[in-house]
Formats: C-alpha cells, structure tokens, sequence
C-alpha cells in the first residue's frame, strides 16, 4: 500500500507537470494553424509592411498597427520608466519604514485593479486634457502611453526593488565609507551593480505594454493610419483584435490571428531576452 | 560645469520623492475618484438584480454570479495542475533538460497577452471543443492564463521551505509521498495560497480574454454551459458604448472593491489562518 | 557486534570522503567517533541509515552489516531501515508544528494507532530525553518556542518515539550552552542501557565524558579504536595521542 502511494505519486505529479507543457504546445499550435494560412495567402512581406488594412476588400496590411504598438510602448516606457525606477530607488533606499509599508501594497492594489478601469479613467481624465491642452482629438499615442506608463509601474517597480535589494549589503557601505554622498553611491555603485535585474525590469514592463488590449481600446481612437504625431489616434496589434474579433469570420478571423501571432513572436522574444539577461549575472 | 555633490544629493533626492509621491497619488486619486462616483450607486436593488434594458437600468447580480462563477471554474481548474507541476519541478526531478522545458514554458505562458489566450480560448474552447460562449470556455481559458502564476508562485514557496524538513522527515522513516505531504506541504501552504489569491484577482480583474470566451449575455447563468458576462465585461461595455455612466461607476467601484478584498483582506486572513500553529 | 562495517568507501563524484574503513560496534554501549573537520564522521553516521542517499551524486562500496543484515541489500525496506536507526542533526530541527506532534510524527507515518497510545508514546519519549516536566503542561505549543536546547532534547525524544534500536547524533551540543549540554549528556547515558548509541561529539571532552568506546577519524580514515581509557590514557598512534591532547584539531 505504501509502496503504491509512493510510486502512484511520482506518476501523478509527472503527468500534471506534463499537462501543463502541452498547455503551451497546445496554444502555439492553436493560434499557428490558424494565422499561418493566410500570411502565406497574403505573402509575409505584404502582411507584415501591407500600409492597408481592409479586410472587406481582402486587404490585410498591419504595418500601422505594428507601428501603433511600437509608439504607443515606446511612450509608455519613456514615461513610466524613470518614474517606476525612481520608486524602486524610494523604496529600497529612501522610504521611511511606515510609508514603505504602505507603498508596497499600494502598488500590489495597482497590479490587482481591473485594466478596463485605467482606460476608462484616461479617457475621462487624460483624453479630454490633451485635447484641451495640446489640441488634436485627444484619443491618441500619448493618451495611451500615460495609460500604459501608469499599467507597467508594477511591473518595473517590483523587479527593480526585488534585484537592488539582492545587492551586498558591502557594495552600499564601502561607497559610503570613501566619503560618497547616498546619491553618489545610488548613481555609481547600485545602479551599475542592479544593472541586470533593471533591464529585465524594463523588458518585463515593456511586455506587459505591447500586451494590453482593453485599456488601450478606450483611449486611442484605434484609426488604421500611420501617425504624424503623438497627438494622432492609432491602433495597436492588440486592439485590432479585441475590437473586431467579435464580428469577424473567415479570412478575416484568420488574419487576427495572424495578427496574434506576430504578438505572440514579439512577446517570446522580449520574455527570451529577459530570461536571458537576468539568467546571465 | 561641475554640480556640487551636496546640490545633486538634494535635486535628485527631491525628484525621487516627488515621483514615489506621485505614483501614491495618481493611484488614491483613481481608487477616490471610482469609488466617490460609484458607492452612491450601490445599494440593495443593484446587487439584487439582473441587468435590464441592456444594463441601461437594473442592477448587476447576473455580471457578480458570472464573474464568480467563471473565476471559480479557472481556479477549480487551474490549482492542481499548477500546485502538481511546481511540486513536481521541487522534489521529484535535479535540473535536467526536461524541468528546463516545463520551466521555460511556464515563464513563456506567463508573458502571453491575455488577448492572445482569449483568441486561443475562442478557437479552441468556443469553437473546436463547441463549448460555446460559456462560463466553462471562459474558466478554462482563464485557468491557462493562470497556470503560470500558480506555478511559479508555487514552486517558490516549496523551494523556500528548508532542507532540514525534508531531512527530519526522511530520517524518521518518512517516504517520499508522507515527506511532502507531512512536512513540505504544511511549510509551503502559505505561499501557494498567496499565489493562488494572486491568479484568482487576475481573474475576476480580466476582461479580454474572457469577452471572447464567455460571451457578454445579460442573463443569470444556469449553468456551466450558459453564456455570461463578467463585472469587467459589463463595465466596459456600458463604459464603452456610453450605456449607462452611472451603472459603469457602480459596477467599477464593486469591482475594485472586490479586488481589494482578494488582494488585502484574503491575504491577510489566509495568512493569519495558515501561519496559526507555528 | 551491532553493526560491523567493512571496507567502507564513500565518494562524492569524484573526490572520496571516507577510506577502506572496517568498525565493529557493540550493542548498548556509547561509541564516539572524533576527528577534526572533514574527517568524513557526518558522511560514516549518514551512511548507517542511508540518509547519505538524499544527496545527489554520493556512491558508497564495501558493507554496512546491523544484525548480521547489509543495508545496501535490495530487499530492505529503506523507510524501516531509518526507523531503527534513528539520527538527532547538528542544529536542533523542529518542525514547525506543535511539540506533541513533532514527537508523534514517525509513530504517525508509521500508521494508525488510538490517541491513547500514541499519547503513551510520546510521553514516555519526552520523559527518556529528559524533558516531559519542561513541556507537560504546553504540548500544543509550537516547537519553535522551546529554547534551543529544549528544542534538541525534543529532536532526541522524537527519534525515541520510533522506539529505535540505534540512535545516531551528529555534533548534537555544538550549539548548545553547558547546562543543557549536561542535560542531554545525562540523558544519552540513561539511555545506552537500551539503544545503541553512536555521537560525534563536538569536542573531545564531551567523548571523554560519556563514551565506553572511541573511535579517531583522520581525513576520511580510520587511525584507531578502543575503550575510553584505551584512546584518552594509552593510545597507540601517535596521530591520536597528538589530537586528544589538543595538539591539533
């Protein structure tokens, strides 16, 4: 009885390991079988640099979507970066104990609250003050970015806390010990030596951005163009599914998920290189 | 030109403050701004009934059973194939090519787009399986986009309970299956709870992947094979399509109430629970 | 003889930890084994209930003989083995549960028995290992919440539970204070009139102060073995001589 139990166990656990690969080998195949059909149909170099997109004249160009995701992400980083890098910094180095232990669950709440619920505050908040300020429609790249820039605070923050705190406590107190000042050391020895844990932080951050899909919907007019300005509306690989995966059939369907896999490709290579960088130190 | 030390120390020590102060307050200001406009609209006859008139009018009772429901179903779903697979990867194998698969994959699954497994769920749950728009496509859809959260979070807390338990166990005539079960398992609990709260609140906070999966019907599931709308869902159509400012506010304060609940007060009770006996 | 072992080599990939070592030992009696660091004493104790097997990438050759039995034979029952010969490690090791349940934890694994029993059981372990009157009245509490040398003296009362026939101890007071030190060595002399017991003292006063017999280890080799008087007054190498005198180690 015993010995059964014991062997029985090992099977078990091996078998539910095992179903969880073939999680991932299932959804890759999924969404492979059906996108692939049509990028051969429509040819990779047309799907993925086609300027037009009009799937009820058979048109599947994402190249304004490709550069809907890249601007909008590469906004969202360069706003929520040095801030979410600042807090890291407050929290490992500069929080007073009480406001540290606020902070931390705020920013686990900050993780937790719906997305749908960043992007309906940004269009009540953020589009109508662009559009007042800056001009323009308002639903735009930048109103997305801040959304965004906002959404991946979690994310760049924790990682970055999580891997200067692994610092030696030595690296700190030698700097300090030659006379540097607490921001000398930060600058010229933390940073430098968190380096790694930073970077995936950032990588990690940018992941989630390319990612999001409802809040994004809400705020950036989702117009197939390519953009002139931050101030221009446009629509990002993931929005194009969510806003028209609900009607769409045949090629169409398939182009979304076309669609998904070049998401799909972007995000493996950006989790790759993360897990490569943080895997290296 | 060179900057004094002491003038930098204080320029840079002011940026950081007022950053780290600015993140606290953009995100009190959304909890604020959700919550002053939508606990006036929360009271008994809201909770109580369905939706009517597209959500114009009428509460949301059928939106809070669908997203428990769904949630339950991925969570039911998703706890013993991510607690097994993380035990598994602890205790019964060394690093070999194999757990470099499962993990890699594991941490692959966990940076996937949600919509990516809403389109995943809609073909092959929706579609392939023909389970239709139902609670079930959606709470195995949810389950796969969970998996990896459950896993890892897991894993870390297995890993994180010492040798000498295992030891002690094996050395007064525990097997395997009596060491883990008697003395890992106990030690870990905490951990894998923590984990699996954290992939319950991405559930009931989810609103792509399960819009193609468990459909946006109005009415009160019967059952698992019924379609539903989560409060997410409902949020963002009325929000979206303009229905109704009013219900969007109440159904988004429910929610974030909700989250809080799962996030703060269920971690602690949990934990208090769990760490009793120590 | 207990146990007589023969021509015992331990290794560790490829560097070897214990050398061709040959050691009878009596039944009922203290055998110390000495030796400075990495003499190979933890790797020889863990080999005895093959807990040694834990870790990866160890081989063992030569033969373990308890009772007239080899361990290393294919039809023995390993969980039954470490039932018999029971080990207290060198830091105290509680689990974290209550004080009863860690002393009612091999009994439990071992099966189903009546509360009454089982509380049988335990009270009779606490009382060998000297610690019932600290604990009577709290053994619901954590384990965690004794002192560290309570918390020791529950270790050895949660391997007597099991009723062993061997106790093994790996530097079991290294970090204890004297008084508790005291204690646990008044309960090992007790106990020897009914389990075999074989410690590696922490130090060379505590092999003086308790064993019959005495064993000296010497990077991974066996220099010498005899009575007390044999090691501590009369030995026969110079190398054992040199280290009960303090000369090195």
């Amino acid at each position: 009885m015993k010995k059964f139990k014991e062997k029985l166990s090992g099977r078990v656990f091996f078998a539910l390991a095992l179903s969880s690969i073939s999680a991932l080998a299932l959804i890759t195949v999924f969404i492979i079988v059906q996108g692939v059909p049509i990028i051969a149909e429509v040819g990779f170099v047309n799907f993925i640099f086609g300027m037009s997109w009009a799937p009820s004249h058979g048109e599947y160009g994402i190249f304004p979507m490709i550069i809907g995701s890249v601007t909008v992400t590469l906004g969202a980083a360069i706003l929520g970066v040095p801030v979410g890098l600042c807090c890291a910094i407050f929290l490992s180095e500069f929080a007073p104990a009480r406001l540290r232990n606020l902070f931390r669950p705020a920013i686990q709440l900050l993780a937790g609250i719906p997305s749908v619920v960043y992007g309906f505050w940004g269009l009540l908040f953020i589009v109508p003050f662009i559009r007042n300020v800056l001009g323009g429609p308002g639903l735009s790249i930048l109103a997305g970015a801040v959304i965004l820039a906002i959404m991946i605070l979690p994310t760049v923050i924790s990682i970055s806390e999580v891997s200067i705190l692994a610092l030696p406590r030595q690296y700190k107190e030698g700097a300090l010990a030659l006379g540097l000042t607490h921001w000398q050391t930060i600058r010229s020895v933390i940073l430098p030596s968190a380096k790694s844990g930073i970077v995936a932080a950032v990588i990690l951050g940018v992941g989630r951005a390319i990612g999001e899909t409802m809040a994004v919907i809400m705020v950036l007019g989702n117009a197939v163009a390519v953009p002139t300005s931050i101030l221009d509306p446009v629509r990002t690989l993931t929005t194009n599914i969510g806003i028209e995966m609900g009607y769409a059939s045949g090629p169409h369907r398939q182009a979304l998920f076309a669609t998904g896999i070049v998401l799909f490709v972007i995000i493996m290579a950006l989790n790759s290189t993360a897990q490569y960088i943080t895997r290296k130190k | 030109m060179k900057i004094n030390p002491r003038v930098s120390e204080k320029i840079a020590k002011g940026l950081i403050w007022s950053a780290a102060l600015s993140v606290l307050a953009v995100l009190v200001g959304i909890i604020i701004f959700i919550l002053a406009k939508g606990l006036p609209i929360i009271n008994w006859s809201f909770l109580t009934e369905i939706p009517r008139n597209m959500g114009r009018s009428g509460g949301v009772a059928s939106p809070i059973v669908g997203t428990l429901f769904v949630a339950a179903v991925a969570v039911v779903l998703a706890v013993p194939f991510g607690i097994g697979t993380a035990f598994y990867l602890a205790e019964y194998t060394r690093e070999n090519a194999v757990t470099r698969i499962i993990r890699f994959s594991a941490e692959s699954l966990a940076g996937i787009p949600s919509i990516v497994y809403g389109l995943f769920g809609f073909i092959f749950f929706v579609i392939y399986l023909d389970l239709g728009w139902s609670v079930l496509s959606g709470g195995l859809t949810l389950a796969f986009m969970i998996l990896p959260t459950v896993i890892r979070t897991s894993e870390e807390a297995i890993r994180a309970v010492p040798d000498t338990y295992r030891e002690v166990s094996f050395s007064l005539g525990g097997t395997k299956w009596q060491t883990i079960r008697k003395a890992v398992f106990p030690s870990a609990i905490q951990g894998i709870t923590n984990g699996v709260i954290l992939g319950l609140g991405r559930c009931v906070a989810e609103t792509a992947a399960v819009i193609l999966t468990a459909g946006t019907a109005l009415r009160m599931p019967a059952s698992i094979f019924s379609p539903t709308r989560t409060m997410a869902i409902h949020f963002f159509i009325l929000a979206r399509e303009g229905i109704s400012m009013d219900n969007a506010y109440g159904t988004a304060a429910l929610l974030i109430i909700l989250i809080f609940f799962i996030n703060v007060v269920a971690n602690a009770l949990v934990n208090r629970f769990v760490a009793k006996g120590r | 003889m207990k146990i007589e072992i023969k021509d015992l080599n331990i290794f560790y990939q490829d560097k070897q930890a214990v050398f061709g070592l040959n050691l009878g030992i009596p039944a009922n009696q203290i055998l110390s084994v000495i030796g400075p660091a990495n003499s190979g004493i933890t790797s020889l104790l863990r080999s005895l209930n093959r807990l040694i097997d834990l870790t990866p990438d160890v081989r063992t050759e030569g033969r373990i003989l308890i009772d007239g039995k080899s361990v290393y034979d294919s039809d023995v029952n390993v969980t039954e083995l470490r039932r018999r010969v029971g080990m207290v490690f060198d830091v105290p090791t509680p689990l974290p549960i209550s004080i009863f349940d860690n002393v009612a934890y091999g009994p439990r694994l071992r099966g189903k028995k009546g509360a009454g029993a089982l509380s049988e059981t335990v009270e009779e372990a606490l009382r060998m290992a000297a610690l019932w009157d600290d604990v009577k009245n709290r053994l619901k509490a954590p384990a965690m919440s004794l002192s560290g040398g309570q918390q020791q003296r529950l270790c050895i009362a949660r391997v007597l539970a099991l009723k062993p026939e061997v106790i093994l101890l790996d530097r079991p007071c290294s970090g204890l204070d004297p008084i508790s030190t005291a204690k646990i060595e008044d309960s090992l002399t007790q106990l020897k009139e009914r389990f075999t017991i074989i410690i590696a003292p922490h130090n060379v006063q505590q092999a003086g102060r308790i064993s019959n017999r005495v064993a000296f280890m010497l990077m991974g080799r066996l220099i010498e073995e005899g009575t007390n008087t044999e090691i501590f007054s009369n030995p026969k190498d110079q190398r054992t001589s040199d280290y009960v005198t303090g000369r090195f180690g």
